[in-house]
């Protein structure tokens, strides 16, 4: 039986599960100095420190500011092809006389424990001048608004308008133009490990530990600021604690920490703590999203416009850019839809707050939701069912491959079998039926659907082109042992998704063997090959084809040496269950006596035949900039009207991410994004108080995840509809959930409040005030 | 988020933990369940120079009935006071309560003292104490004195306790023929209240005879309120008075506002499950 395609448990969950998971804060290194930082209590401040008292502290070996890590790292500033005139100030690790966004690192004390460590960051004398901070999006673009650096002409650091087709005509002709205005609250990816870094310095090779997404990309960010040759330097994302796409970027502190132990040559050892966490880790999605809609009169959406504002943060962050997240947002809008005319407009905003980043589903779930309100509302306006409005208007199968009219690439989508997946799924006359007589008994109940299309699994045609070192191609090295079992190494990175599971199965179909003989190592540039690490979803799609690969020149190399020893053809024979067999399956010998010939007794091995044991593959795709998926989700939920909060009662998503490696894995994915979808709708939110901008979610009682009992059970379907330019033609599933869910969440409430009193919340997180107000019952 | 430096003492005996109050006084902080004061003192914002552990302090856990009062030692745990017999059958409204008190896990630590001593304005047992009337019993090396619960919560985590006391117990006057009810509104379950309404009520030929109210997470600190009390005894709209009445807290998530309308729609259903007024 091919283990592809089986629900296996991940090797490594009993290991996790029993508490034996080795995270960065499990390893220490001998001698090593504790490090922490004083971070800015302003948004934006003007200040001098004097260490002095710090440094008389026992236990404090040095306190360090920016000059000092002047001397040996280089600054970065983020530049992007994609991004012309990108508006982003060079970054350093700690920052020079002024900070510019709250929780800023400002200086660096180590000491011989992050107790005493803390105790000198207290006692450093600092003299704050605050200066005028921006927080807000919209202020950020006012007249006169203050600026974030010093030296900018305005606050924006990028725009962009997109046409196609005639827009203006379209809107002018319309039967119907639904129009809203949404607001989306930042929030922020919460990992039970926070990131944090461990340096060593031996003999001129720097060591980093860090617990992060892309370890190759570090390396050469450490190589680059550090001035060290790329193999001089070792990057370790030993087991991580999960990624959600805070641990893509190069971090001030990390690469604070990194400089310091260059600088002195000492084990250092710095673990964010959950309040550094939440202010320092980027944050992501803060949007003001004006679009409307043209329908003419036969129901079919004609074109749509928006008007998206981001607010990035005090940088656009280092490499990728926070803009790419309003990219990503446009890229969605309307996606899975047919219409011709397209408007768009973008505008991003520099503010003195942490910096956004690329966060699960990135601009995905903003795009999904302003598109799915907007045909929630054209369908209400045209008194028809939004299932069938969404059905005529979606595009069939036969439709694609096409451009949409926001530029995306779409191929392989089936909405209308989603579609009838999820309606049996639901059963949605029972549940119409459910709500009705709900209603009726005075509950306020509400249905909401979303149609997602994801862009997933990117290729070289989106960071290559914009000149920014992100790798998109991955690559396996998968070895026989001389006991017959395969070890690998993949430049995949297992951040907790369990891709190294996935990819276990996959090289043990390629070569022959059971996927429990089956061993594969991420995350150590020593080991690891080169490749992009985790991010766009692109294990199963990308690390799977090199597994892939790998595993199958493994077997013909395998079958070289069988066959020769055997003196047979070796097309003759092949590999099953750990075994050289005959066309037939007859065992003739074991992989590992066919390792241990070729490793122990070559003297045996006819002339001129060395196979080899290990075989590396490199994955490229060349079609498809990236591979979109598509999915329907469904939410239920309930309002209490007198309280004004919302439960989400029962959950549904049918996705299609191609072909399942492994339904297990993408089952907890597709969860899992949901849960985070279910937070961002309902809970998750970074504010700032308006004033001062001072930020005010700074603990894990102020900024609310959803626990347990605030995610309903979630009903799954899969409809599997393989990439056909891949062999395995898997696509990407880990952020699907996410992209899907706050749209649902949003049309469930909206359902509910039109029902109840024929009010709507625009705001994300739906905030149970604004339910209040939405329903009439709170001035 | 490390504590700053602290000494720290583990007496075994009240005697004992009483001398070191009043040698260090403020100086010394008492540590019970730790599931409130540690994450402040990571975070810094407790500083205790001194940290006396009442952990091993024999005789401070007991629930008995003692001369017409249910007494609850001041180290009781949640989780016990949640279970226990004697509390079911004479304060009934303690388990009530407590079932909206964080999560299991934090229950087993915490303690029925801490809670009170600590006095979050969002926290469900000083509003409890003030619905049950409730007498704080406090110690020092002088003796011990006994404090009304409408006395003992004084404004946002301030309470009458002294610098050298330690709460001993609490002694809940036995009330046959009252009845309680509570019910509070959290974003999350186990989170501390938005606003939450505790209530003990007697009830004579299916009136309301008697009644104690007190709001938590709506003000800085519980309180009774007459005005409302005689209003529900009255079978006027007393949910109407409490926007003249209350000064609630803002938060950037609880709005003054929502925390008011929360107040009024818990006082609103406490009348319905009381079987007064028919009123949403
Ligand atoms: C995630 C989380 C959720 C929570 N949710 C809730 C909730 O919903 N509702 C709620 O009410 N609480 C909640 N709590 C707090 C919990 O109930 C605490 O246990 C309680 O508030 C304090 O009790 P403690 O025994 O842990 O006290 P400690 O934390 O040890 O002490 C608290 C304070 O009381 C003082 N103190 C303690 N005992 C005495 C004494 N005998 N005499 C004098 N002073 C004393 C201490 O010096 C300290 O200042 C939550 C806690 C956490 C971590």
């Amino acid at each position: 039986m091919p283990a592809i395609g089986q629900s296996m448990p991940r090797a490594a969950s009993r290991r996790m599960v029993a508490g034996g998971g080795r995270y960065l804060d499990d390893h220490a290194a001998r001698g090593e100095w504790h490090v922490a930082f004083l971070r800015s209590p302003f948004p934006h401040a003007r200040f001098t420190l004097d260490t002095a008292p710090a440094r008389a502290l026992p236990g404090v070996e040095a306190v360090l500011l920016a000059a000092d890590l002047a001397a040996v790292c280089r600054p970065w500033q983020t530049t992007s092809a994609s991004f012309p005139g990108l508006v982003s100030p060079a970054q350093t690790p700690l920052a020079d006389g002024r900070a510019t966004w709250q929780g800023e690192p400002v200086a660096m004390i180590l000491a011989a424990s992050r107790a005493i460590a803390e105790d000198a960051a207290e006692a450093i004398a600092a003299d704050w001048t605050e200066l005028p901070a921006i927080t807000s999006p919209e202020a950020a673009l006012a007249p006169g608004a203050p600026l974030v650096h010093p030296g900018l002409a305005d606050n924006r650091a990028w725009g962009q308008e997109w046409r196609r087709g005639e827009p203006e005509a379209a809107f002018a002709e319309a039967a119907l133009v639904v129009e809203e205005r949404l607001v989306f609250t930042r929030h922020t990816g919460v990992a039970l490990e926070p990131r944090g870094a461990v340096a060593e310095w031996d003999g001129g090779t720097l060591m980093l530990r860090l617990s992060h997404q892309m370890p190759h990309q570090m390396r050469l960010h450490l190589a680059e600021q550090l001035d060290l040759a790329v193999n001089r330097v070792r990057v370790i994302c030993g087991d991580v604690g999960g990624g959600f796409g805070l641990k893509m970027h190069v971090y001030q502190d990390e690469m604070a920490v990194a400089a310091a132990c260059r600088l002195l040559s000492r084990p250092l050892r710095w673990v964010a703590d959950r309040m550094e966490s939440l202010m320092a880790d980027i944050h992501a999605r803060e949007h003001v999203v004006q679009a409307r809609m043209a329908v003419d009169a036969q129901g079919m959406i004609t074109a749509m416009e928006i008007d998206d504002l981001q607010g990035l943060g005090a940088v656009s962050i280092y490499p990728r850019s926070s803009t790419v997240e309003a990219m990503s947002l446009l890229r969605v809008v309307g996606a899975p839809y047919r219409f011709a005319h397209a408007l768009g407009r973008t505008t991003c905003v520099l503010q003195n707050k942490v910096p956004t980043g690329q966060y699960r589903g990135v601009g995905a779930p903003i795009g999904c939701a302003v598109t799915e309100r907007l045909v929630e509302k054209a369908a209400r306006a045209r008194g028809e069912d939004s299932w069938q409005f969404r059905t005529r208007n979606l595009l069939r199968a036969d439709e694609m491959p096409r451009i949409s009219a926001f530029g995306a690439a779409l191929h392989g989508l089936h909405h209308h079998t989603a579609m009838d997946q999820a309606a049996a799924l639901i059963d949605l006359p029972a549940l119409r039926a459910e709500i009705a007589a709900g209603r009726a008994a005075g509950r306020v109940l509400g249905l909401g659907v979303a149609v997602t299309v994801e862009f997933t699994a990117s290729g070289p045609a989106i960071y290559g082109p914009a000149g920014v070192g992100v790798a998109a191609t991955d690559t396996v090295v998968v070895t026989l042992e001389p006991t017959g079992e395969l070890s690998a190494q993949a430049s995949i990175s297992e951040i907790g998704q369990g891709i190294t599971q996935g990819l276990a199965q996959v090289l043990a179909d390629a070569v022959g063997v059971p996927a429990s003989a089956v061993q594969v190592g991420a995350g150590d540039t020593a080991s690891s090959p080169h490749g992009g690490g985790a991010w766009a979803s692109r294990g199963a799609a990308i690390g799977g084809e090199a597994a892939w690969g790998a595993g199958r020149l493994l077997r013909t190399q395998l079958l070289e040496g069988a066959a020769a020893l055997l003196q047979a053809a070796p097309d003759s024979l092949d590999i099953r269950d750990g075994a050289i067999t005959d066309a037939a399956g007859v065992p003739r010998m074991t992989l590992a006596a066919l390792a241990r010939t070729m490793l122990f007794r070559g003297h045996e091995m006819p002339q001129g035949v060395t196979p080899g044991l290990s075989a590396t593959y490199q994955y490229r795709r060349e079609a498809d900039p990236t591979l979109a998926n598509n999915g329907v989700h469904a939410a239920l939920v309930e309002i209490d009207p007198l309280t004004g909060l919302v439960r989400v009662l029962r959950y549904w998503m049918v996705g299609d991410c191609g072909r399942v490696l492994n339904p297990l894995l993408v089952d907890g994915q597709y969860r899992g994004g949901v849960a985070t979808g279910i937070g961002e709708a309902l809970l998750e939110a970074c504010r700032y108080d308006q004033e001062t901008g001072q930020f005010m979610s700074g603990t894990l009682a102020d900024y609310l995840l959803p626990m347990a009992p605030d995610i309903p059970d979630i009903t799954l379907g899969h409809v599997e509809t393989p990439y056909p330019g891949s062999v395995l033609g898997a696509k990407g599933a880990g952020e699907s959930g996410t992209c899907g869910a706050p749209a649902a969440v949003l049309n469930a409430v909206n359902d509910a409040l039109a029902a109840a009193s024929g009010g709507a919340v625009t705001e994300m997180p739906i905030h149970p005030m604004a339910v209040l107000r939405a329903l009439g019952a709170m001035a | 988020m490390t504590p700053a430096r602290f000494a720290y003492l583990r007496p075994d005996t009240l005697g004992e933990a009483l001398a070191v109050l009043a040698r260090e006084g403020e100086g010394a902080t008492p540590l019970a369940g730790g599931q409130s004061l540690m994450p402040m003192m990571a975070m810094r914002m407790a500083r205790p120079a001194l940290l006396l552990d009442l952990n091993r302090v024999a005789g401070l856990d007991g629930i008995a009935v003692v001369e017409g009062a249910l007494h609850i030692g001041a180290m009781a745990r949640h989780a016990t006071v949640l279970a226990h017999p004697l509390v079911a059958a004479h304060a009934p409204l303690l388990p009530l309560a407590l079932r909206e008190v964080a999560h299991p896990a934090i229950r087993n630590r915490g303690t029925l003292g801490g809670s009170l001593c600590l006095a979050d304005p969002a926290a469900e047992l000083p509003a409890c104490m003030l619905a049950l009337d409730a007498t704080l019993v406090l110690a020092n090396r002088a003796g011990e004195r006994g404090v009304a619960a409408v006395d003992f919560f004084q404004g946002l985590y301030a309470t009458a306790r002294r610098a050298d006391e330690l709460l001993v117990r609490v002694e809940i006057p036995l009330s046959p023929g009252w009845s309680p009810w509570f019910a509070e509104t959290a974003r999350r379950h186990g989170d501390y209240a938005l606003a939450g309404l505790a209530m003990m009520c007697r009830r004579e030929a299916g009136r309301i005879t008697a009644l104690r109210i007190a709001f938590l997470g709506v003000e800085a600190a519980p309180r009774r309120l007459p005005e409302v009390e005689a209003a529900i005894l009255d079978s006027a709209d007393a949910a109407a008075l409490l926007p003249r009445l209350l000064s609630p807290l803002h938060a950037e998530e609880a709005p003054a506002a929502w925390r008011l309308h929360l107040a009024q729609v818990l006082l609103r259903r406490a009348m319905i499950g009381e079987g007064r007024h028919a009123a949403a």
